[in-house]
């Protein structure tokens, strides 16, 4: 039974999300927003586990002087100091509006923290393009010119380099035929093979045939 | 006295001129004409089409028309209600807020800077859900015939049929990056990806895990699952829990080797990445959704020398896993990563339908290629979907 009912309980909604694609009518459309409803409502309960088991972990952590502990200390501040200042000190359910200390918290404390993060990602790209770019067999030698063609073509110094070219022949039109042509098929065949994977896997799960995720072999 | 009848009569007839030109100012513009609607078809009830042939004073005769009012009434000689305005030149409304199966009449004002002319009501319009979407005809033949193709061939492999699937690196690489782990005593890190049960790259990505985890226990190496979703999290537990049994070691098995770290995108990249270097994996997976925080794990993973295996079927991060790690698992493989690892005859069978119906898909693109570049017929009218 611990197995059975979560594989019948995805087969029906499977089923029902299936047959809602195409078919619009009620009672189809009803159980699909209410499949949703459902899920959306257990997620927002479920945040309740992973946030105990953030804590739990971290304060066994600090309880037992693991290695790094001190971190835990600043994770479970800044988790109680965003928690505290949200509901007791920031105009209520207005939380979030400007001038409340939450938004000042968040706009000046997490942002910024989120903002570093994420441009990290402009240094990964060039090392990463260093080493995907080098020149070291033929697949990776044109992978290395086509990307110097799109790049330049991309910018005005490409025009001005190409620009004695005829029509149609600047490194601007090169690129844009790099993207439009090669690339664009590429990332078809990808998309149609991705497509045919996620029937694959679904018709998988709704048969019951893949149960894994359930924890079972 | 014969001036002033004079007067009089050029008063008269001053007071007729303005009244004529003030009857030819005021003439209320020609109301629109043909009103008539219908059922909104392949949709869930609820709306009506509606269309009007516009005023002829709406882009010519004297140009006034400003705008339509969209009237209903429930009863052709009833009161009809304004339920929109549009703009001159419109000559379709669709009303969404009408109830399924009952009668509604419309009629159109035509509003102009002089007046306003109504049109003669439309006949009933009667809107109701349709228990099909006609638009979606052809997608429904493809699917029933790559349903039957995987359905033949997971039968075909029940009844004992050995079949041919190709090999995949990215997994075959999965038994040397558990091994290396083993040798070297390190940790094993797998990222079921950012997204939550719902995306359905997670759950190959938690299927993959699966396997993974009973390497794993089989190897006796050490496995860390931190996770950005709670009920990822309560999944991930049981998928490992049950490997680590399966695999005879339910006593390596701890709640904590699965480990909610946060929903939040950049800093679910900033905690693994701090997990990565003060672990130092020996090797890391990364399987199931990705956005832009992909390459900031896959270059810090490369960075701290972990093997690194991953996998997504979002195309757009798919160079940046490739430029950065060992292996890459390119969209449907990582759909078939867990059929391809368990070796199940039924779900290897599976693998076979959906690369026939890729051939069959193949065959409709060449198909439907030939056919338009000769000018012989246009199929992309299948593709369009309302």
């Amino acid at each position: 039974m611990r197995r059975e009912v979560p594989i019948a309980i995805t087969a029906v909604v499977g089923i029902i999300f299936l047959m809602s694609y195409f078919t619009p009518h009620f009672p189809l459309n009803v159980l699909h927003n209410s499949a949703t409803d459902i899920f959306m409502i257990i997620a927002a309960f479920s945040i309740l586990l992973g946030v105990l088991n953030l804590v739990r972990v971290n304060l066994e952590k600090i309880s037992k002087k693991k290695r790094d502990w001190p971190f835990s200390i600043v994770l479970i501040l800044g988790l109680l100091v965003m928690t505290i200042v949200g509901l007791g000190f920031s105009k209520g359910r207005n939380f979030m509006e400007l001038g409340t200390n939450f938004r000042y918290l968040y706009d000046y404390v997490y942002n910024p923290l989120s903002a570093t993060m994420f441009s990290i990602l402009a240094f990964f790209i060039a090392s990463a393009s260093y080493r995907a770019f080098r020149g070291r067999n033929l697949e990776a030698t044109l992978l290395l010119v086509a990307a110097f063609v799109v790049m330049l073509g991309r910018v005005p110094i490409g025009y001005y380099l190409s620009s004695w070219l005829p029509t149609n022949y600047h490194l601007g039109d090169a690129a844009s035929w790099i993207m439009n042509v090669p690339q664009k098929a590429g990332q078809r065949a990808i998309m149609i093979g991705i497509a045919l994977g996620v029937v694959s896997t679904s018709i998988r799960i709704i048969l019951g045939l893949e149960r894994t995720y359930l924890g079972g072999e | 006295m014969v001036l002033s009848k004079k007067m009089n009569f050029l008063f008269i007839l001053i007071i007729f001129a303005s009244s004529c030109s003030l009857v030819w100012a005021d003439q209320p513009p020609i109301p629109p004409t043909e009103v008539k609607g219908s059922d909104t078809k392949n949709d869930a009830g609820g709306s009506i089409t509606l269309s009007w042939k516009r005023s002829p004073d709406d882009g010519a005769g004297k140009n006034n028309i400003v705008s339509y009012k969209v009237l209903r009434s429930s009863q052709e000689e009833g009161f009809y209600i304004l339920i929109s305005d549009v703009t001159a030149g419109a000559e379709q409304f669709l009303d969404n807020n009408a109830k399924d199966g009952i009668k509604y009449f419309y009629k159109i004002k035509a509003i102009s800077n002089e007046g306003f002319s109504l049109s003669l009501p439309s006949p009933a319009i009667v809107s109701k859900a349709q228990w099909f979407d006609t638009t979606k005809i052809y997608i429904l033949a493809m699917s029933v015939i790559l349903f039957s193709a995987i359905l033949y061939f997971i039968s075909k492999a029940k009844s004992g049929k050995e079949l041919f699937i190709r090999k995949i690196a990215g997994l075959d690489a999965v038994d040397e990056a558990v091994g290396r782990a083993t040798e070297m005593g390190r940790k094993i890190i797998y990222i079921p990806g950012i997204n939550d049960l719902d995306d359905i790259q997670t759950i190959a990505g938690i299927t993959i895990l699966g396997r993974v985890a009973k390497l794993v226990a089989e190897y006796e190496a050490k496995l860390e699952v931190p996770v950005s979703r709670s009920m990822v999290m309560v999944s991930c537990r049981e998928t490992v829990k049950e490997a680590y049994i399966n695999a005879g070691r339910p006593d390596a098995y701890s709640d904590d080797m699965v480990h909610y770290l946060t929903d939040d995108q950049f800093a679910y990249a900033a905690a693994c990445d701090g997990i990565f270097v003060r672990e130092k994996p020996a090797a890391i997976f990364l399987m199931g959704t990705f956005f832009a925080e992909s390459l900031v794990l896959a270059e810090t993973g490369n960075s701290v020398g972990a093997i690194q295996i991953a996998g997504t079927a979002r195309p757009a991060q798919l160079p940046f896993f490739v430029a950065a790690c060992d292996y890459t698992l390119i969209g449907e493989e990582l759909f078939a990563a867990s059929a391809y690892l368990s070796k199940d005859p039924k779900l290897l069978g599976s693998l076979r339908g959906q690369d026939v119906g890729k051939v069959l898909f193949l065959l409709g693109i060449l198909v439907g290629t030939i056919l338009i570049s000769f000018n012989i017929l246009d199929i992309s009218f299948i593709f369009n979907v309302r």
